[in-house]
């Protein structure tokens, strides 16, 4: 299992903060998880956002960054804290 | 170092002081402190809320205040930062450095606040008269956040 959160505007498009996906082996990086989530099409294009920014276990990270199976990742926009 | 995310109102005069307070080896403080405007990108904004990812804000907080340390001889770090709803007019973050001389507290304060425009998960949603919206990141702060990495 991985656990993946979703924020703000992600949130509200997708109607959801976060949920549990079963592991897949092919999966290497958490680029190879956004296509999956992709693949659902209809609100999930917002993981198309050129401005795309994530974490794995809340470090930020990229999206060829490597994925191990019981990670805590997250998808989400351009942060605007300060 | 003291990280602090929370939804309470701070007094940012009384944060300042405190950053002095029983340490005489100080000889500089210098502090930031952002508030909340009534108008943004040509919107009057009357509300501004702060959604975040508990857990990674404070490891982000506490990992760039850990990078300013390492590039300056800080005696004192304090990062604050509001969450949930806000009104304009209310501070919603300081940062404070302390030091024995100004250079290093001027330098690591304006990189703890680049460094928070690009690294921390904290999402600003404004309500203006056409309904709420997000705020839209800036190329000015990705590029105030690389300046220094040329140092």
């Amino acid at each position: 299992m991985i656990r993946v959160q979703y924020f703000a505007r992600y949130r509200e498009a997708l109607g959801l903060d976060g949920e549990q996906l079963a592991w897949e082996p092919g999966w290497r990086c958490l680029d190879d998880v956004r296509r999956r989530l992709l693949a659902r099409g209809g609100a999930w294009e917002v993981l198309a956002d050129a401005n795309l920014m994530c974490a794995r276990n809340q470090e930020l990270c990229a999206l060829d960054t490597a994925l191990a199976e019981g990670d805590e990742i997250a998808f989400f926009p351009t942060v605007t804290g300060g | 170092m003291t990280i602090r995310v929370q939804p309470a109102a701070f007094d940012p005069g009384a944060e300042l002081n405190a950053l002095h307070a029983a340490q005489v080896g100080i000889g500089a403080v210098v502090g930031f402190v952002g508030y909340v405007r009534d108008f943004n990108d040509g919107r009057d904004v009357s509300g501004l809320f702060l959604e975040h990812y508990p857990g990674m804000t404070e490891k982000a907080l506490g990992a760039i205040a850990d990078d300013a340390q390492q590039r300056w001889p800080l005696l004192r770090v304090e990062v604050l930062h509001r969450v949930g709803a806000l009104q304009p007019g209310e501070p919603i973050v300081f940062v404070g450095v302390a030091s024995a001389h100004r250079q290093a507290a001027f330098e690591a304060c304006a990189f703890i606040m680049d460094q928070l425009k690009t690294r921390a998960p904290f999402w600003k949603k404004e309500t203006t008269p056409d309904g709420a919206r997000w705020v839209e990141g800036r190329a000015s702060d990705l590029d105030a956040a690389q300046r220094w990495r040329e140092r």
